[in-house]
């Protein structure tokens, strides 16, 4: 269907606001974003650590199973039934042989293979399928899977690029500087319901001018401000970020008191434990946000790791799935001071509270506002990496790599 | 200790409902743990909460961060609690077991379920005698928390 779209080609310094308002453009992206040249994150290795462990999560409106086999290989398929379309499998996750659908019994193996049909020779020499029905010719789709540093990755087309080169050297390398050579441990999971069309929570992340300013209390405590050390790395499709920032001795700062901006305070905590972690990576740095288009989230706040995913459900409903890790080499002490770090993100995170409604904010403020357009100058016009977190960059970013997977 | 707990947790309810949340980190000690999770979390004894304090001087700052740092659209809680079942465990604690649900009212009138759960209670008593939460697990049904979790359950 052609899209009623004004928007001058190449621009991604502006956004009109039709590109989260309307249903044709979400269908439009789950057929070139959810199932096509992306990868999109599944799930944890360590989440399926078993032959015969598997778990269920969303490309967008496809549901998916992800699924180790005996020989310990990863497989991801369509949770759909080749037979008529019943969800395969009906729980989040666990441990099994194989999965049968509940409807007519049709049977798969742990790679998505169709291994038994329900009366497929009928009852008594009558009924049952024809002679010419073939069990490897009814299967779900299946994906490709590859994995990253214990990160379950999967596309559905064949038009995807490997891995790694979809990541780009400098997003592997602060996801190794997070999760290599340590053994994962989901510590809790979380589903945080947000009242706005996906894109505005993928921009949010990207979005490394709100962050000091929007959420107070990362800047009092001198977690983050743009006046401190920090900087923006942008992928060359624009669509991957890493946004850090870290502490730097002596660093005072008046900017803030003469912006006159609200992220200036003398508000302090009766229990500053929470902010005495440990040094876990050898660096100074204490913040380190990266994404990979379109819905995956890295996220490292001190000694709280997180990974989050994004799910549209509809226009203006999309679902956050937060999965908190640890890990196996944790002594209890680490362990407590993530749990305790934990406080800074999610749904009722000291931080990150103000992005479940601030999506919001947006969705219903430019409610009447279609053919009207968001401003992103911050930095200039262009998606390059900067030294500066003052910047849109990794937002314009985004809408660079958007605009290239769906061509509007 | 049955009627004290009754009216412990209907002093509870009232002070968050009718937003006295400086008074919030008064019904627990000094130590006292208080998590928010799921039943999902619970269930396969996963630690993390939405929030997780070991400390009353956590739940301060509970408060005071959402009085003069966090952003959200002003809304009010309705905790409607059931029953208490009240339990003597074998090392002597007194146990609660308390379910809840609790409405939320945006400031346009809109009125939701919010969450509906269980309180799992330990209670003891302060150096002055006064009935304490030592423990406060608020177990949520859903996995799902709409928005954001601003005012605590």
């Amino acid at each position: 269907m052609p899209l009623d779209t004004a928007w001058p080609e190449g621009t991604v310094h502006q956004v009109p606001y039709w590109v989260f308002q309307r249903a044709e453009v979400l269908a439009r992206e789950q057929e070139t974003i959810f199932r096509g040249a992306c990868w999109h994150y599944l799930c944890l290795e360590a989440e399926v650590p078993n032959a015969g462990d598997y778990r269920t999560t969303q490309l967008g409106e496809l549901p998916v199973v992800v699924a180790r086999d005996a020989e310990g290989v990863v497989h991801a398929f369509e949770n759909r039934c080749a037979h008529r379309g019943a969800l395969i499998a009906l729980e989040d996750g666990g441990n099994t042989k194989d999965f049968t659908c509940v409807y007519h019994a049709w049977r798969y193996d742990m790679a998505g293979n169709l291994k038994g049909v329900a009366f497929r020779n009928g009852i008594a020499g009558k009924g049952g399928m024809p002679k010419d029905f073939k069990l490897e010719d009814n299967c779900p789709r299946k994906l490709r899977v590859a994995m990253f540093c214990g990160l379950v990755f999967g596309t559905l087309s064949d038009a995807t690029p490997e891995l790694e080169t979809y990541l780009g050297p400098e997003i592997t390398t602060r996801i190794r500087r997070v999760l290599n050579g340590r053994t994962p441990e989901v510590l809790g999971r979380f589903t945080q319901a947000l009242p706005n069309n996906w894109k505005l929570y993928t921009e949010n992340v990207r979005d490394s001018y709100h962050a000091s300013l929007l959420h107070l209390f990362f800047t009092t405590f001198e977690v983050n401000r743009l006046t401190q050390k920090g900087g923006l790395i942008v992928s060359e499709s624009g669509g991957n970020h890493v946004s850090w920032s870290a502490i730097e001795e002596g660093a005072a700062s008046t900017e803030y008191a003469q912006q006159q901006i609200r992220s200036d305070s003398d508000y302090r905590l009766a229990d500053p434990s929470l902010l005495h972690g440990f040094q876990e990576f050898g660096d100074s740095c204490t913040l380190q946000i990266l994404s990979v288009f379109p819905t995956f989230v890295l996220q490292q706040i001190q000694n709280c790791i997180a990974v989050r995913q994004v799910v549209p459900r509809a226009v203006d409903r999309t679902d956050l799935h937060w999965t908190y890790l640890g890990f196996a080499e944790d002594t209890p002490e680490q362990r407590i001071m993530r749990l305790k770090q934990c406080n800074l993100v999610g749904a009722a995170g000291f931080v990150s509270m103000e992005d479940g409604c601030v999506g919001g904010f947006v969705q219903r403020g430019s409610a009447g506002a279609a053919d009207q357009q968001a401003v992103l100058r911050m930095g200039g016009h262009d998606a390059l990496s900067s030294d500066t977190r003052a910047t849109e960059a990794s937002v314009r970013g985004f809408w660079k790599a958007w605009r290239a997977a769906t061509g509007l | 200790m049955q009627l004290e707990i009754h009216a412990f947790q209907a002093a509870y309810a009232r002070c968050l409902d009718d937003e006295k949340l400086e008074a919030w980190p008064d019904f627990f000690l000094a130590d006292a743990v208080y998590r928010v999770t799921t039943v999902d979390n619970h269930r396969r004894g996963l630690q993390a909460g939405l929030i997780w304090a070991n400390s009353q001087a956590m739940l301060r700052d509970r408060i005071s961060a959402l009085r003069e740092a966090n952003i959200y659209e002003r809304h009010a809680y309705r905790h409607i609690l059931g029953l208490p079942l009240v339990e003597q465990d074998g090392a002597g604690a007194t146990r609660a077991e308390t379910p809840f649900m609790v409405a939320r009212i945006m400031r346009d009138g809109t009125t939701d379920l919010f969450a509906t759960g269980r309180y799992l209670d330990v209670f003891a008593r302060d150096e002055a005698g006064a009935l304490k939460l030592r423990e406060r697990v608020v177990v949520c049904d859903s996995s799902r928390i709409d928005t954001l979790l601003a005012i605590p359950l």
